[in-house]
């Protein structure tokens, strides 16, 4: 069994006890412990159930790489799925469960799927339920969902009550990894004088070192990472970040850092997580490597783990595995697990080593200290289910069979190390097959490069394959070296002197026994976490998968939730070998960021609740929710829709509005309208450019209604453009479209006419806009005085500038409802006050605020077009009966050749029209009419569709308009649109009648306004 | 004057940093090209210093900010926006010069703290650190979602405005980045 030993523990402090339940059950750990360790301490060896085959499945490692120990953590707001067990940090009042098993972790259902296992070999989704086609949505697909993945989705209405943040940081070197490599690295590059940011994704600085031995400098490793730590925080350019991960580098030197900050206390003030947004110019990636397991029949089962984990819990936790380990190998590090081990007082009953003549000094220590060394022989199969009971030994040369079987609680195997060359690779370095060490590592001839072409990332230490602590410290000073001058820093090499046992060279070794049988390799697993093994990537390269990727998704290698970190290399090496190909010419598959899983709350930072998006507010928008108003999305405005009376419909209070203002007075509240100024000598020039029509002929004193459109010659927005003086115009914009036009405007004077004397500037904040409608329009503006609004000294289309009330205003007599109409500007600061004197003035005539859905009525009413209704970005101005609104005597403005253009001229374009159903009642907001026969794919024809449509409380029923096939030369013809609700297996359709009619349903004569 | 309401007038938050809605202030954004006779002609009507690029000069209530290569934003008192757009008028008579009020157009927010590099930097992408960002620069970027402009006034204290119709949004993202507990301590504090 495995369990906490009588003493040791570098990391843990035993005099704090912490009190954690896993699966309900309670148990003790120490401060210090990580998840894993404690569960271990408490002989809790069995953790979850696989993906696929629902194994049991306990812990293999012992850090970020660890694909089985995934457990849901926390409860009810801070309950997260698939958090590793190795890399969190034990707290008291932890509480995890297990994942993935039915109905208990100990007995479940689905490991009748592991007896089935030859039924369910790679790709077998893809092969067993394509027939009947019918099943698969109803049958197949619900009980595969069921049977597979990993931990539950938190419940979709408790909202998550911990909040997270982003930090923007520019440092000058950024050095992702706090071993030892790392540690030396920004020591060398703070004495050179970089600005250096080092980060470490676990709680403690030196890495591996201290588990593993060596000296620095005449020093303990641990000895020498706390001086080194001691000093680093006294360089003023050097910041140092623990629990701080690397997650990706992106181009121009930009990495993202995922900062667990209240991940080990939970509740504590503060956010829990922090994106670091990081800008750097040059990286130096110290991230170590990551351990092999091989591949041996039962390799899955719990109590075999990685040999550095094993004594990674014996050394840094004082936990061990069990009492009696074999340990299985490749090479000479995990020879150091077999020491470690007897020094503790635990048995191994043998050494494995697969190389047919054994290590070097290391295989010495551990004969010297008694320990059984068998070279050439390698592991059968493991004995045990649930966990470890023994294991068959072999010849490593031979199909198997077996020679001894061992008792043991556990067992310890190694690979080999793999470089962790993530951050190398995610913006394009390249990767060279080292065979002597059979690993990929970073090519620095091929580094990712930036902007100027000069690499801007380079590895230290294990990372570039530099494992054997001499040389690592000695890569790490070169790395340094380099990033420094790269920085502009001189720097000279001086790297520490280190020491540790010489090791002799490894054997590759991608299958144990090498000719292992059918049965061994079908329960030999290289993915734990997707159940993926040796048979399944050999029966793909046997289907005549070739491409690594292609493998890797049909056999799903290397694509859980750990995404093959201690797969990708084994399973590539298994295809090599399948393939015949050598593994250089395989290749790896592509790492991509985040290094391990980010949580979503990071990635959003502080935008949630109120803050998700910014909310744009009117200077009356306080008004508008006291008036109980109802909101509608308009770009990132929320505009008053209506304002319903208590207990009124929307429906019912939209009429009111547009009831009262026409027949009395209404406001609307129209700040949003972009408001933008031009100026200059071109201004006239530049305007006649950017509208159809003509601007610079409009006179002084005079609005005019404008069209622009793009390049492409669709209509893009509209609005009223005012002459303010002889060199300034002032155009107004839709809402949502005054950031767009503005933009577009420098766009052109900045690329394409910047010899123009022209200035721009987006006044649509500097005034709250109140559009005055209806028939006592004028009376209140007379009651409030101050300005001449008559019909002669104020026409139709004209403004004027001057004070009402005492607020200083411009008058614009324009109008979109067809009523008599006044919009007037104020300083927005001045808003609030003005709409209040408004309100007052206008009770005498019932004044009546109204929303944006009174507004598109009327408009509607008058056959006004709607930019985003009647336009939809392939729609141009003479499809919309706007011919009159583009000049033709100008030689050119935006979007006149592409009207040009043979579909823009064609004369069967649809074209706007009013419609009127028979009925009365109100056609469906995007209804088609239909056409006789049917398209190429069997699809109805078509020759009209609906863009807006109304109920009209003015003329009491349903209008609409929309684009039809020649529409305005069928007036009076009836066409059948789709109705709201159909039929779906019915051939005939259920239409809506209406009658093509003009635009203009109200006031055609423009009475109303013109008074 | 009472009639005048400046975006969250009055609004604070204390928190790691002070967060304070400023009442309203007078802004009149300049657009010419700039020449020695513009940068003279300024200066003699302000009696400020032309300002370098990315830079403010200020004397009393009244400053200059640097916003771009042909445009400054000039801050002085409320009141006295209309009097200054006249005298402008006088002083650059033909000009190629836009000059116009935007008084109602921003809202200003005075920060002021130790840590206020920190938070700052958890919502600015633009480099807040000591020796990228002095007293006296003035820096045009974002604020989380929206645009803004930050003048840092002192070691310890900035002036940062943003479009009025973000005011409330930016005034949250400040206070929640200048909560207790979501200390950094990256910029030395």
């Amino acid at each position: 069994m495995s369990t906490r030993l009588a003493k040791g523990g570098r990391l843990t402090d035993r005099s704090k006890q912490i009190g954690f339940t896993f699966n309900g059950k309670r148990f003790t750990g120490f401060a210090g412990d990580t998840l894993a360790s404690a569960l271990l301490a408490n002989d809790q060896m069995l953790l979850g159930r696989s993906f696929k085959y629902h194994r049991p499945r306990g812990v293999v490692a012992s850090g970020a790489e660890e694909p089985n120990a995934l457990v849901g953590l926390g409860q009810g707001a801070r309950f997260e799925p698939d958090q590793r067990a190795t890399t969190t940090e034990l707290f008291d009042g932890l509480v995890a469960d297990s994942q993935n098993h039915w109905p208990s972790l100990e007995f479940d259902v689905g490991e009748v799927n592991a007896k089935l296992a030859r039924f369910l070999p790679a790709g077998f989704y893809y092969k067993t339920f394509l027939w009947p086609r019918a099943f698969w949505k109803h049958l197949y697909e619900p009980v595969i969902r069921r049977s597979a993945g990993l931990g539950k989705a938190p419940h979709p209405e408790v909202r998550d009550i911990d909040r997270y943040e982003h930090f923007h940081a520019h440092v000058d070197l950024l050095i992702v990894g706090g071993g030892v490599a790392g540690l030396q690295a920004a020591k060398a590059a703070g004495a050179a004088g970089a600005q250096v940011l080092l980060i470490e994704q676990g709680a403690h600085w030196g890495g591996r070192a201290p588990v593993d031995g060596g000296t620095i400098d005449g020093m303990a490793a641990a000895d020498w990472v706390a001086r080194t730590v001691a000093e680093l925080e006294t360089m003023e350019n050097v910041r140092l970040r623990l629990r701080c991960m690397g997650a990706g580098v992106y181009d121009h030197g930009y990495v993202l850092g995922y900062e667990r900050v209240t991940d080990h206390k939970p509740g504590a003030h503060g956010p829990r997580h922090r994106l670091w947004r990081i800008r750097c110019k040059q990286i130096v990636a110290a991230t170590g490597a990551i351990e092999r397991p091989l591949s041996f029949a039962g390799n899955d089962v719990p109590g075999v783990m990685l040999a550095s984990a094993l004594r990674d819990y014996v050394v840094n936790y004082g936990v061990s595995a069990g009492d009696r380990t074999v340990v299985v190998t490749n090479n000479d590090d995990a020879y150091r697990t077999a020491i470690v081990l007897k020094k503790a007082g635990l048995a191994v009953p043998v050494i494995l080593d697969a190389r047919p003549l054994g290590g070097g000094a290391l295989m010495e220590e551990a004969r010297a200290l008694g320990i059984r060394v068998e070279p050439g022989r390698g592991i059968a199969k493991v004995l045990g289910g649930k966990r470890v009971t023994g294991v068959a030994t072999c010849l490593q040369a031979g199909e198997g069979s077996v020679l001894e079987e061992i008792p043991c609680d556990a067992v310890a195997m190694s690979g080999g190390w793999s470089p962790v060359v993530h951050l190398w690779s995610h913006c394009g370095g390249k990767l060279a097959w080292d065979a002597e060490n059979a690993v990929f590592r970073p090519d620095p001839t091929r580094a990712p490069t930036g902007a100027d072409g000069a690499p801007f990332l380079g590895t230290a230490g294990a990372a570039s394959g530099a494992f054997h602590l001499s040389d690592t410290l000695a890569d790490a000073e070169k790395a340094a070296v380099a990033a420094a001058e790269a920085l502009g820093h001189a720097a000279t090499a001086a790297p520490p002197q280190a020491e540790a046992a010489s090791e002799a060279a490894l054997l590759p070794v991608w299958l144990m026994p090498q000719g292992a049988r059918a049965e061994l390799r079908m329960k030999a697993f290289l993915d734990y976490q997707n159940d993926v093994k040796v048979s399944d990537v050999q029966l793909a390269a046997r289907e005549g998968y070739e491409s690594v990727e292609h493998t890797k998704r049909y056999t799903t290698l290397g694509m859980a939730t750990d995404q093959g970190k201690l797969s990708n290399i084994n399973g590539l090496a298994v295809l090599s070998d399948a393939l015949g190909t050598p593994v250089p010419q395989v290749g790896t598959t592509t790492f991509r960021p985040p290094y391990t899983p980010i949580s979503f709350g990071a990635i959003a930072g502080e935008a949630r609740g109120e803050i998700f998006q910014p909310l744009r507010r009117t200077p009356m928008q306080d008004l508008h929710e006291s008036n109980h108003a109802a909101w509608e999305p308009v770009g990132q405005w929320r505009r008053p829709y209506c304002y319903p009376h208590p207990g009124e419909a929307k429906r019912d209070a939209v009429n009111r509005e547009i009831n009262a203002t026409r027949q009395s007075l209404g406001i609307l509240d129209a700040s949003t309208l972009g408001k933008i100024l031009v100026k200059g000598p071109d201004a006239g020039r530049f305007l006649d450019m950017m509208y159809t029509n003509m601007m610079s002929t409009l006179p002084v004193g005079k609005c005019r209604y404008g069209l622009m459109c793009n390049e492409n010659g669709f209509l893009m927005d509209d609005g009223v453009v005012v002459r303010l003086s002889e060199d300034s115009w002032l155009c107004h914009t839709t809402s949502g479209g005054a950031d767009h036009v503005h933009a577009h405007m420098e766009d052109w004077l900045q690329c394409e006419w910047w010899d123009w004397k022209v200035f721009t500037a987006n006044l649509t904040e500097q005034y709250a806009q109140i559009a005055v409608v209806g028939p006592n329009a004028r009376n209140l503006l007379e009651t409030l005085g101050g300005m001449d609004v008559s019909k002669e000294a104020l026409p139709f289309m004209t403004w004027a500038e001057g004070a009402l009330a005492g607020t200083p205003a411009r008058v614009y007599r324009i109008s979109f409802s067809g009523e008599l109409s006044y919009e007037i500007a104020v300083p927005a600061n001045r808003g609030r006050a003005f709409w209040g004197k408004l309100l007052e003035a206008g009770r005498a005539w019932d004044i009546t605020p109204y929303g944006t859905e009174a507004l598109h009525v009327m408009r509607a009413e008058k056959g006004f077009i709607m930019i985003g209704d009647e336009s939809d970005g392939t729609v141009i101005p003479q499809d919309l009966g706007l011919s009159w609104a583009i000049s033709k005597k100008k030689a050119d403005f935006l979007g006149k050749r592409a009207q040009e253009r043979t579909d823009m001229a064609r004369d069967d374009r649809w074209q706007l029209v009013g419609l009127e159903t028979l009925d009365g009642s109100v056609l469906p907001d995007g209804a088609y009419a239909i056409a006789p026969g049917r398209n190429a794919n069997g699809q109805r024809n078509t020759q009209g569709r609906v863009t807006s449509t109304y109920y009209s409380p003015t003329l009491k029923k349903g209008i609409a308009m929309g684009l039809v096939r020649h529409g305005p030369d069928r007036m009076g013809e009836v066409l059948g649109f789709t109705a709201e609700e159909q039929d779906h297996t019915d051939d005939k359709p259920t239409l809506v009648e209406a009658r093509i009619v003009s635009p203009v349903f109200y006031d055609p004569e423009g009475e109303k306004q013109n008074v | 004057m009472s009639d005048v309401m400046a975006p969250l007038d009055g609004a604070r938050f204390d928190g790691l940093v002070t967060v304070e809605a400023l009442p309203a202030q007078g802004q009149i954004t300049l657009r010419c090209e700039v020449s020695d006779d513009y940068r003279a002609k300024l200066s003699g009507l302000l009696g400020l210093a032309f300002p370098e690029p990315r830079k403010a000069v200020s004397d009393g209530d009244r400053a200059l900010l640097w916003m771009s290569p042909d445009e400054l934003l000039l801050l002085l008192p409320y009141d006295e926006v209309p009097e200054m757009l006249a005298r402008l008028e006088e002083t650059f008579p033909n000009w190629i010069l836009l000059a116009v009020d935007v008084s109602d157009a921003r809202a200003h927010f005075r920060l002021s703290g130790a840590p206020l590099r920190d938070v700052l930097s958890k919502l600015v992408p633009a480099d807040m650190a000591p020796g990228a960002f002095v007293p006296g620069d003035v820096k045009r970027s974002k604020l989380a979602q929206v645009a803004a402009g930050i003048w840092l006034r002192g070691p310890e204290e900035a002036q940062l405005f943003c479009f009025r119709s973000v005011a409330d949004y930016a005034f949250r993202v400040l206070a929640t980045a200048a909560e207790p507990g979501g200390e950094v301590g990256f910029h030395g504090t």
